[in-house]
């Protein structure tokens, strides 16, 4: 029997090995040096903040594993050698194999910092950088003050995490305004203000410049680079961004270069050797994506493919139409499509705005200048359609017809107030009187 | 997907400690309980209206200002932070002690009132029933009996508890709706209407205590013979009243049903649901989520609608009588119409909706069927007694253990322990026909959002029915449960918008789309290449 062993219980390794085991009935083994077993590590934050247990971040029961026939191997891989097909790991221990998947994931980013790797630096990632902050910032007792470096994603959960045990929070974000890389300024805006209305101490334009260590190795303070000024913290929460998880690739013949390099089928140079997840690195990037998508969905759907390919029908990873979502403290946010902030945003594509007078909810449609072409739509505080946009954009429709048919793309609960109405009206508005 | 550990509170966060405001109203609705209970242990209160408003208004006034407390100072959102770490809402000291202290209440009000102060064979009232006694005057006339004082309590919880509901989901307006429409139908129709319609009564006219809301079988009572002789011998109003309740049994329900799913019934009127969502809320994550109380739950629920159907059947068939020329309705038309009915909805469940139902759910409904029929044609063809067991001791063995045990001690004694809604899920006859309705046609389900579900297990966690709700959200599968009563927690506490409650056409309730979300593959070819 084809022994399949995948290295990493993330959503990439695990979804592969539960679509390899509903098509086909080959020997599979999953090694994780993180957890036992499987959980969504998007609900770490919950955790913390008291909503969950770790118990209820896992997708599936503990008996689960050993029904579908799937090994659990709790162990650290040392080193590859693709030649013999065999994995060294930590333990001593020697695992072979006849197709290996890398499904590591990430790791937070540290840019050489002064004092980055002092105790009560960390980023949040893993199970154990949960673990840790249980330990460093347990309430506002021991952990006086918070200092969260980088503008993404995580920082603000992790902002928000803290938050929640009255730990006050300072937010150094490099750029102008929160996420601006990706938001368009009108809601980077938004969301700059629904920061600090949680008391978040948000510092745009503000550079790490130096963290400072006590006498015993643990972080006192850090030095902002802009004004100079010191802070006194407890704990440096790091959350400039991932990069892929692939150290202990050194030394094998697989080709890397940020990520582990693969092709459109999720092969890398090394046969019956592939990589999923954020750990992979696409040579020829897809369409407007980047080469490494370190985003849960993207890794789940490279699980799905790859599965087909193991399992006999070589399919190469072909997303659909770009989406995501996330959560800013209380503001949902979906996109569907493509809306660019400032930076690397095309010439063609125009946007339209509409902002309700709460500051919570906002929409941003993207569409072709030229040919009014829809491209995407960016949505704060209003939830929509999934299937109704994917569909939208594969039909290409243009921009007037998305405004006018808004209404069926709305997901919001039963009762909720609607605003496409005025929505449209606003959008009419902006146009020239001769368009419609 | 297993439930909280014990926490003993001895690590717990400080973040997450009561603020000086929260303690302080804990201590005021305290005190207003501890005048109930001072009146338990026979306290003499000289002014007995004076020290029940007192009692009653303080602990509304400490529920009320801790959720002011807690929530009005925070923006609008889902914030259930510390839940996990709280003893109460996490199975520690504070949860056993309540949990025994309300199931020692419920024990009392069953089946010791008199220590609560019932006056036996016409006696005066004392302790906390008579504490009672003004109130009860005011409003039906008459002196409060133990059920005056637990109805009276609990429309108190449902009000305060439910003023805390509304506060913490503020942002979301399906569930304010939904919590105006609980508290609105405890207060009118389980408490105010009935007290009014039994100051109607008088000598010559005499309607039994009636819940309109409540249905049969919740009401498994409803149609027994001295309701059922009240009710004719009160004339035009009486038989209105039920012919109402058969109505709402084989009618009014499956149309709503239909229409809006079980929960119409389950999360915006019945009172067991009202008291489950409003003072349940903080314990509603500890129903158990593994696949094991699932298959317990289908088994025990089912037994016991079909131990309801045929008490009913027993206690009816019991006072009609064999002549059809004084009454149409005899022992025998009685008898198999039940069986004719029974036939006719098991026929047509197997020939048109068999596909829809589990292998472990065909069989159960094949067994139970066949006991029924085999129990009625042996009754029908030998005359002996009925069921095996005289009508009279399966009503009191269902009265004492399902309706007294089961929904009363266990289901809401044990809040704190095994979550909010422990009746509705595993003992409730009304939820399980209704759910079979919901399963089997009804516009009602919850859609997933096409591929952005992050299995984070927010839904899972805070469905109090029990279900995972994210085992279907992350393939984006819709939800079509029979449990579920269509609370709106799963859409209001995921952080991506994935679920939605929704009534929608019955075409395409249930999809199985476990494909490969987002992804851009032509699936027919995949389909096919297969």
């Amino acid at each position: 029997m084809e022994h399949i062993v995948i290295i990493g219980n993330g959503i990439s390794g695990v979804t592969l090995a539960r679509q390899i085991r509903k098509l086909s009935d080959k020997k599979i083994t999953i090694i994780s040096s993180e957890t036992e077993h499987f959980f969504s590590r998007t609900a770490l934050m919950y955790i913390y903040m008291g909503h969950m247990t770790y118990e209820h971040t896992k997708p599936y029961e503990d008996w689960f594993w050993e029904k579908n026939r799937i090994e659990l191997r709790n162990a650290y891989v040392k080193h590859i050698d693709t030649e013999y097909k065999n994995l060294k790991l930590a333990d001593g221990g020697n695992l072979g194999y006849d197709k290996l998947v890398i499904a590591t994931g990430s790791k937070p980013n540290k840019f050489g910092w002064p004092g980055q790797d002092l105790d009560g630096v960390q980023g949040l990632y893993s199970k154990q950088d949960a673990d840790q902050l249980e330990i460093t910032a347990p309430n506002n007792k021991v952990c006086k003050r918070a200092v969260i470096v980088g503008g993404g994603l995580i920082g603000i959960e992790l902002a928000e995490m803290l938050n929640s045990r009255n730990i006050p929070v300072t937010f150094l974000v490099r750029e102008s305004s929160f996420w601006d890389g990706v938001l368009p300024e009108v809601e980077s805006q938004m969301i700059n203000r629904h920061i600090k209305n949680h008391h978040i101490d948000l510092r745009l334009s503000s550079n790490l410049k130096e963290i400072k260590g006590d006498e015993n190795g643990h972080v006192k303070s850090v030095i902002i680079e802009e004004t100079g000024e010191e802070l006194a913290c407890d704990l440096v929460g790091l959350t400039a961004g991932v990069t892929p998880n692939i150290n202990f690739l050194k030394g094998s013949k697989i080709e890397t270069d940020k990520g582990v390099k693969v092709n459109a089928f999720l092969e890398t140079n090394i046969k019956d050797v592939y990589a999923i997840g954020d750990c992979a690195e696409q040579q020829e990037p897809i369409g407007n994506r980047r080469p490494i998508e370190a985003v849960w969905y993207t890794g789940r759907m490279m699980g799905e493919t790859l599965a087909q390919t193991i399992c006999g029908n070589r399919l190469a990873y072909k997303p659909g139409h770009w989406f995501n979502s996330a959560k800013f403290l209380d503001i949902e946010y979906q996109t569907y499509g493509w809306v660019f902030g400032r930076k690397g945003r095309p010439d063609y594509e125009q946007h339209f705005h509409w902002k309700h007078e709460d500051d919570t909810k906002c929409i941003t449609i993207a569409y072709h200048k030229q040919t009014n072409e829809f491209l995407g739509i960016n949505t704060f505080g209003i939830r929509m359609k999934h299937e109704v946009f994917d569909k939208w954009l594969t039909e290409k429709r243009d921009v007037d017809y998305v405004m006018q048919h808004l209404k069926s793309a709305n997901f919001d609960p039963e009762f909720y107030t609607h605003y496409e109405k005025e929505i449209l009206a606003t959008y009419k508005k902006n146009l020239e009187p001769s368009t419609f | 997907m297993n439930s909280p550990k014990p926490s003993m509170s001895l690590t717990k966060p400080e973040a997450f400690d009561l603020t000086l405001k929260q303690r302080i109203s804990t201590a005021i609705g305290l005190i207003g309980l501890f005048i109930l209970v001072l009146a338990t242990c026979n306290v003499n209160f000289p002014n007995k209206p004076v020290f029940l408003a007192l009692s009653l208004i303080m602990i509304s006034v400490g529920v009320i200002v801790f959720a002011n407390d807690m929530y009005l100072g925070k923006l609008e959102g889902i914030k259930n932070d510390g839940v996990m770490f709280k003893s109460i809402s996490s199975r520690g000291l504070w949860a056993w002690i309540s949990g025994i202290a309300f199931t020692g209440f419920y024990i009392l009000l069953y089946f010791k009132a008199e220590w609560l102060g019932l006056g036996v064979d016409g006696a005066a009232n004392t302790g906390l029933v008579a504490l009672f006694d003004p109130l009860s005057r005011l409003l039906n006339g008459g002196q409060a009996s133990q059920w005056f004082v637990y109805g009276t309590l609990y429309t108190i919880a449902i009000l305060a508890f439910g003023y805390k509901f509304l506060l913490k989901y503020r942002h979301n307006r399906y569930e304010r709706l939904r919590t105006f429409s609980v508290m609105f139908f405890q207060l009118a129709f389980a408490f105010l209407i009935p007290e009014f319609m039994a100051r109607l009564n008088s000598d010559s006219f005499s309607l039994p205590y009636y819940d309109l809301k409540n249905i049969w079988p919740l009401n498994y009572y409803n149609f027994e013979q001295y309701r059922v002789n009240s009710m004719i011998e009160a004339g035009d109003i009486g038989l209105a009243l039920l012919i109402f309740g058969i109505l709402s049994i084989f009618v009014i329900t499956p149309i709503l049903t239909f229409k809006y799913g079980k929960r119409w019934y389950c999360s915006w009127v019945c009172g067991c649901g009202g008291l489950a969502e409003t003072a349940g809320d903080s314990f509603r994550h500890l129903s158990d989520k593994r696949q094991v109380a699932w298959k317990i739950e289908r088994w025990v629920v089912h037994s016991v609608v079909v131990f309801v159907t045929l008490m009913t059947t027993a206690v009816v068939y019991s006072y009609l009588g064999d002549d059809s020329s004084k009454y149409w309705l005899t022992k025998n038309t009685f008898l198999m119409s039940v069986a004719v009915l029974l036939t006719v909805v098991f026929a047509l469940v197997m020939i048109f909706k068999h596909e829809q139902l589990a292998k472990d759910a065909k069989y159960g409904a094949i067994g139970y069927f066949v006991i029924i029929m085999v129990l009625i044609g042996m009754h029908y063809f030998n005359g002996s007694n009925l069921f095996l067991v005289k009508a009279e001791s399966l009503r009191q063995f269902y009265g004492f253990l399902i309706g007294a045990i089961f929904s009363g001690v266990i289901g809401t004694g044990f809040y704190p322990i095994f979550g909010n809604r422990v009746w509705c899920r595993f003992g409730c006859p009304m939820a399980a026909i209704l759910g079979f309705q919901q399963r089997l046609f009804s516009r009602f389900r919850i859609t997933t959002n096409g591929g952005q579900c992050i299995s984070c297990g927010n839904c899972s966690t805070y469905c109090e029915m029990g279900i995972d709700v994210r085992a279907y959200a992350q393939k984006g599968e819709n939800i079509v449960r029979s449990s579920c009563v269509g609370c709106g927690i799963c859409s209001a506490v995921c952080p991506r918008g994935v679920l939605k409650l929704e009534n929608d056409n019955m075409k395409g309730r249930i999809n199985s789309n476990d494909i490969l979300l987002g992804n851009d593959v032509d699936l027919m070819d995949l389909v096919n290449q297969k």
